[in-house]
């Protein structure tokens, strides 16, 4: 195919004879995707199932669209046209889940939703009792909370550490690396850890919500890191410069100058990191363990939080512990969107003026 | 801890530019601020070696136990037996997902870098996040229920015809939907987002004059692709899809929630009962645990954290070496 052709058609055409190679007019990718949605709907009617008529309409789209082509323009444009559709393809294919997952949320667990569930806590309920994820709601706080106030000094420091003190020297490149392994380790493993660690320094049945804590900053911390760390490296050097040359020392450009100006950037980091934690499930359904009233003392005792509630809710596999589980999810789900929505109004906010 | 070892750009070092107090009262200051910096770089190599040592204390006497307590593994008699099947439940849930996502993953980030109309592209990376922010425990949720049932049909279907295969011949093919399929489906979806960014900021990363070149000698968008951005970003992509290996292979609770499993060590996807992962063995037995349980889940923990160490830190490398040929 790759040969030239001599014009097809000698006669008056020929007089305005293009150099280019004859193509498929523009719609006709569109044009062809209409025809097989309206083939589709035909399956539809005719009684294939819904999914049955979707793939049979995608696959007859991906053989005729570059049949065509192939026809017309070659096999090298058919081929393109192909990964094309199926470029497409693959993203379409990717939004289902989430447009299928947050409509069921929506769907299942907005009835849930009342005031009632928000404010009530579990203890004592059976049956077709009135409960709630009051109890729950508070765990995740104070948990998610006290393992921000332990991450975020630690994940600053280091990044401090990393950017504007261990300029490429070996702890540093070393702590990066790590930090990078870290991003990897698995919450469960974060879970065992705080376990071992609680069970061989305080006592073996010990579960609290504080253990909770360690497990999932363990989790957030390098997150945390990583953000800062690119925050700190936008930081321009111009601005250090001149403040060294007012004689200002190194401890006090960082903080007067340097943390200031990437400011925004490392609470979005934070948040996102929070956002990312605070539906873990797997490291607090071992250390932090189930409860069914409000504890307010990270310290001590077990403590319940949302992720939790909802597997456990699902575990008990009965109507209402479904109808429960959807309910703290679609909370769940909010909380995080909320989180991430602020993470990018603080950043936005707070982002160095350009001048 | 405070005193300033040659290795350190800190106050006074000699290539850094901040003034030197190191001699005055104001230079106390950065003494104590380098210090803190420090040690909180030094807390994360103690946390991070902490994780395995702790893992170790407390799960070694469980390398070698009396036989029955492994019995519950499937009449295991050792740990290597009780362990096993529990490794190729998770190798084999996390392989299958990584088939399924790795080529979607690669769609999506051609999609975002190259197909997209570019006031489109900002928008999907932004719904990409969203679909990384969802937690596990609602996916696991959104898997046991609502794509459990929307499979029945195909997983009867795939039964009934293609049982000459491996992985879809069961003795008895699962009605309700929750098979090892599922459950890689739901594995997928969640490392989806993750190899999808990392091979988006590869793919973006490509020379421009690479591709242009490509172009002006009459390439179509696809070879332009495949001759001009894929060698470009091969080992960025090889680590992208560690990575989503290494989440998979920890992921717990979406195949806690979707899976009912045994010991087993079976290729089939789609039967009654599957094989359990390290993982969800852990979620599932860490309630009725006595001493000597605990310390098994602990172990088998290890051995998790051992298996995802080894694939990030190979991630990381193989990054990290493409980045240094690149910057040559």
């Amino acid at each position: 195919m790759s040969t030239l052709q001599a014009p097809q058609a000698p006669g008056p055409s020929a007089l305005h004879a293009s150099l280019a190679r004859p193509r498929l007019p523009r719609w006709a990718p569109a044009g062809l995707g209409l025809i097989v949605i309206g083939l589709a709907a035909l399956l539809l009617v005719l009684g294939v199932g819904f999914g049955g008529s979707v793939a049979l309409g995608a696959l007859t789209y991906l053989v005729l669209l570059p049949t065509w082509s192939a026809v017309v323009e070659g096999s090298r444009a058919a081929v393109d046209r192909l990964v094309t559709s199926l470029v497409w393809g693959a993203f379409a294919v990717a939004m289902i889940p989430l447009v299928w997952l947050l409509w069921t949320a929506i769907d299942r667990g907005s009835s849930t939703i009342n005031l009632e569930f928000l404010t009530f806590e579990m203890r004592n309920v059976i049956g077709d009792m009135q409960g709630g994820i009051y109890h729950a709601l508070i765990g995740t706080l104070l948990v998610t909370l006290t393992a921000a106030v332990i991450s975020v000094p630690i994940g600053v420091f280091t990044a401090i550490y990393v950017v504007e003190y261990g300029k490429k020297n070996r702890l540093s490149r070393l702590v990066t690396f790590l930090v990078d392994v870290m991003t990897g380790i698995p919450s469960i493993v974060a879970g065992l850890f705080a376990l071992a660690l609680f069970v061989l320094l305080v006592d073996p049945a010990y579960r609290s919500g504080f253990a909770g804590s360690v497990a999932l900053s363990l989790l957030m911390i390098p997150t945390v890191v990583r953000s800062t760390e690119e925050m700190l490296r936008l930081v321009p050097e111009d601005l250090r410069e001149a403040s060294y040359a007012l004689g200002v020392p190194k401890w006090r450009t960082i903080t007067k100058v340097v943390l200031p100006t990437a400011f925004g950037g490392i609470v979005t980091g934070v948040v996102l990191a929070v956002s990312r934690v605070i539906g873990e499930t797997a490291p607090l359904l071992i250390v932090a363990g189930v409860a069914d009233s409000v504890n307010t003392n990270v310290f001590s005792e077990r403590m319940q939080t949302l992720p939790v509630f909802i597997y456990y809710q699902y575990g008990l596999a009965t109507d209402k512990g479904r109808a429960y589980a959807w309910g703290g999810a679609l909370v769940l789900i909010l909380l995080v969107m909320l989180l991430n929505l602020g993470a990018r109004v603080i950043g936005r906010i707070f982002a160095p003026k350009k001048g | 801890m405070a005193t300033t070892t040659p290795e350190d750009v800190g106050p006074g070092a000699p290539d850094d530019t901040a003034p030197d107090w190191s001699n005055t009262r104001a230079g106390v200051g950065d003494r104590v601020f380098l210090g803190i910096s420090r040690a909180a770089a030094f807390t994360i190599l103690v946390a991070l070696a902490g994780v395995g040592v702790f893992l170790f204390v407390e799960g070694f006497d469980a390398f070698s136990l009396e036989p029955e307590a492994y019995a519950e593994g499937g009449g295991a008699s050792t740990f290597l037996g009780y362990v096993g099947p529990l490794v190729f439940g998770t190798a084999l849930a996390a392989v299958v997902a990584l088939v399924i996502a790795v080529p979607l993953a690669i769609g999506i980030a051609l999609f975002i870098s190259h197909y997209a109309p570019k006031r489109l592209a900002g928008p999907i990376a932004y719904v990409m996040d969203l679909l990384a922010a969802v937690p596990s425990v609602v996916y696991g949720l959104w898997g046991g229920s609502a794509l459990a049932g929307a499979l029945k049909p195909v997983i009867g279907w795939l039964g009934d015809n293609l049982n000459w295969i491996p992985f879809f011949s069961a003795e008895k093919v699962a009605v309700n939907g929750r098979t090892m399929l599922t459950a890689a489906i739901v594995l997928a979806v969640m490392i989806l987002p993750i190899i999808a960014a990392i091979c988006r900021e590869v793919f973006t990363r490509t020379p421009r004059l690479h591709e242009e070149a490509a172009l002006a000698l009459g390439a179509t968008r696809w070879e332009t692709i495949r001759y001009a951005v894929f060698p470009y970003a091969r080992s960025g992509i090889v680590s992208a899809v560690m990575l989503g290996l290494g989440r998979a292979l920890g992921e717990t609770m979406a195949v806690a929630m979707v899976l009912p499993s045994s010991f087993l060590v079976t290729l089939s996807l789609i039967g009654e009962s599957s094989p359990r992962t390290i993982a969800a063995n852990i979620a599932s037995n860490y309630k009725e645990s006595t001493p000597q349980m605990q310390s098994l889940l602990i172990a088998t923990g290890l051995v998790l954290f051992a298996f995802t160490f080894a694939v990030n830190f190979l991630a990381r490398w193989i990054a990290g070496r493409s980045e240094r040929r690149l910057a040559r």
